[in-house]
């Protein structure tokens, strides 16, 4: 099977707080910690996993500039054949359905039979996987955490509300944006990465897709972010203050007024 | 104004809390629209009848084929029927995702999701307010939506509105060719746990603060003394740390405790809409920014890993 991943480089906002710069159109990020799109990781083990077991390769791919190399090298060191990056000063400002038309160029260029994204990623509107399968009239799932390869199909499980899980069975070629937990995403040291650093990492820009500049970057967009801003917290919670000692004195009385302590 | 539909999640005859919220969505748009609801399934005259009890118009839309909501048969369903510059409205659940981005180019409208607030409209432009980087950060969004639009807003967010009684157009004749390409097969109940903590009056729930898997034995002391169960958000279930059936959010568990103490939970949308029921919440985390505290009753900034077993400690002498 011949797998895509779709990935994204992004804050890490587990090892960032996030600070509005201060003309407010854009966060402070300059001294941001960026890594891989924690969806990614678990979508790129998953075409790993899936190689591993039923033959195939797996090429990662991502929108962006030579900074986004790294992440594809951290998912190469993973396992991962080959990586594309599509880089173009034509694509900067895209929207969800820019990113997807740009990778819907790059798909057609290959063979693929499996197409995998995150679930979603650092602007949190999970919507490339299913604009891009509808621009290339694929079938689509979404939170996918289960994937068991048939004869020209899968049969995959979604994460549905309350932790239930709707089982479908889609037809080849596809594209599934996966959850986290669907697997355990392997660890990358700095000795894998080094191992990978010399492979050759094609670059495509948008006359290599095909693409007319026009329909894609910030003129295309039909969605524009305008500024940042920290919104007005109504109350918000009142923060205890003082030494942990006091604070811990003041907790245990609240604790035993409303009832949390037996 | 083009005209406005809001797609309607149910179950059993009854309608899901989005419903009117979406109606309530709809007005932020526009205040005098007339909103068209859309109710797809299998034998849904209940539901297209409670629907029309708050919208103006109800478009049934009853087929065998639609029994599940699948997202890839309903999108097809809506195609068929909707016109060009249609703004659709739905919630920005499971369903949802499934759903709305894929319908949004078929429509060749715009889309934006997890959608906070609604500004109104501005000639061609709907103006947005989403949330970024876990909620970190709020952003107002411009959306053209001069060939329509999907919007997909939170569940929760917006007051459920009361509407006007109207009436339900049996649109199933127009459904067309609603084949597709993926078929549901089952759902999958998730399994029971070894606690059950939809039934706890107490919960010390444990979040990417805890850092490493080895380190939750504080918060079982912690629940111990208290006599409380231990819960957790998301990270912790998908780095296989605790059981499935302890995770508190929209994919895991509904909980409806007294207290809830967030220990190291930055609390996601997802993970605040599985606590129910107004419990007093107690927050602590190192990130002054985490959205927690903007939910929480009580907050203290500090790492967990040094404030519980402080916490523990007190909490055995008493």
């Amino acid at each position: 099977m011949e797998i895509l991943v779709c990935v994204k480089r992004v804050p890490d906002t587990a090892e960032n707080e996030i600070e509005i710069n201060s003309d407010g159109n854009d966060i402070e990020r300059d001294d941001l910690v960026y890594s891989v799109n924690e969806w990614d990781n678990y979508a790129v083990e998953e075409a790993i996993q899936l190689v591993d077991e039923h033959g195939g390769s797996v090429t990662v791919i991502t929108v962006g500039d030579e900074e986004s190399e790294e992440v594809l090298r951290r998912e190469m060191a993973m396992g991962a054949e080959k990586g594309i990056l599509l880089d173009d000063d034509a694509f900067e400002g895209s929207d969800g359905r820019g990113i997807a038309a740009i990778l819907k160029g790059a798909v057609e260029k290959g063979n693929y039979d499996l197409i995998l994204t995150g679930a979603q990623a650092d602007e949190g509107y999970a919507q490339v996987g299913g604009m891009l399968a509808a621009m290339l009239d694929y079938p689509y799932a979404s939170l996918v955490n289960m994937i068991e390869p048939g004869d020209g199909k899968l049969k995959v499980g979604r994460e549905i509300e309350g932790g239930n899980q709707e089982v479908n069975e889609i037809e080849l070629p596809c594209v599934l944006s996966i959850q986290t937990g669907i697997n355990e995403p392997r660890y990358v040291g700095i000795r894998g990465i080094r191992k990978v650093a010399s492979v050759d990492i094609p670059t495509m820009g948008a006359s290599d897709l095909g693409l007319d500049a026009g329909s894609v970057g910030e003129g295309a967009a039909r969605v524009k972010r305008i500024d940042y801003f920290v919104p007005e917290m109504g109350e918000g919670a009142e923060m205890l203050e003082g030494s942990t000692e006091e604070i811990i004195d003041k907790l245990i009385e609240l604790l035993k007024s409303k009832g949390g302590i037996k | 104004m083009a005209q406005i539909f809001a797609y309607i999640l149910h179950s059993d005859g009854a309608l899901d809390d989005t419903a009117l919220e979406l109606l309530a969505a709809a007005k932020k748009i526009d205040a005098n629209a007339e909103v068209t609801a859309i109710v797809t399934g299998s034998g849904v005259d209940d539901a297209c009848s409670k629907a029309a009890q708050a919208y103006k118009t109800v478009w049934k839309m009853d087929n065998e084929a639609l029994s599940y909501p699948n997202a890839e048969v309903v999108r097809k369903a809506l195609i068929n029927t909707l016109p060009a510059d249609a703004i659709v409205l739905m919630a920005h659940d499971t369903f949802g995702m499934d759903l709305g981005p894929g319908l949004s180019i078929k429509l060749d409208s715009a889309f934006a999701s997890d959608v906070v607030d609604i500004e109104g409209v501005e000639g061609s432009t709907m103006k947005l307010i989403r949330q970024e980087f876990s909620g970190q950060v709020s952003a107002h969004v411009d959306c053209d939506i001069s060939a329509g639009a999907v919007i997909n807003v939170r569940p929760g967010v917006f007051q459920a509105a009361e509407g006007q009684a109207g009436e339900v157009v049996d649109k199933s004749g127009e459904i067309g060719d609603v084949s597709a390409k993926r078929k549901f097969v089952e759902v999958l109940e998730a399994e029971a746990g070894e606690v059950d903590i939809t039934k706890s009056d107490v919960l010390v729930s444990v979040g990417r603060g805890i850092e490493d898997e080895d380190n939750l034995e504080i918060v079982f002391e912690l629940a111990e003394a208290m006599g409380a169960d231990v819960s957790c958000s998301r990270p912790i279930v998908d780095a296989k740390w605790l059981e499935k059936a302890r995770q508190v959010g929209t994919s895991g568990k509904t909980v409806k405790p007294k207290v809830y103490m967030a220990m190291g939970i930055s609390g996601s949308f997802q993970h605040m809409g599985g606590i129910k029921g107004n419990p007093f919440i107690i927050a602590v985390n190192k990130n002054p920014k985490a959205p927690i505290f903007q939910v929480a009753d009580v907050g203290v900034e500090a790492d967990i890993l040094e404030f519980i077993p402080e916490l523990t400690e007190k909490v055995q002498e008493l």
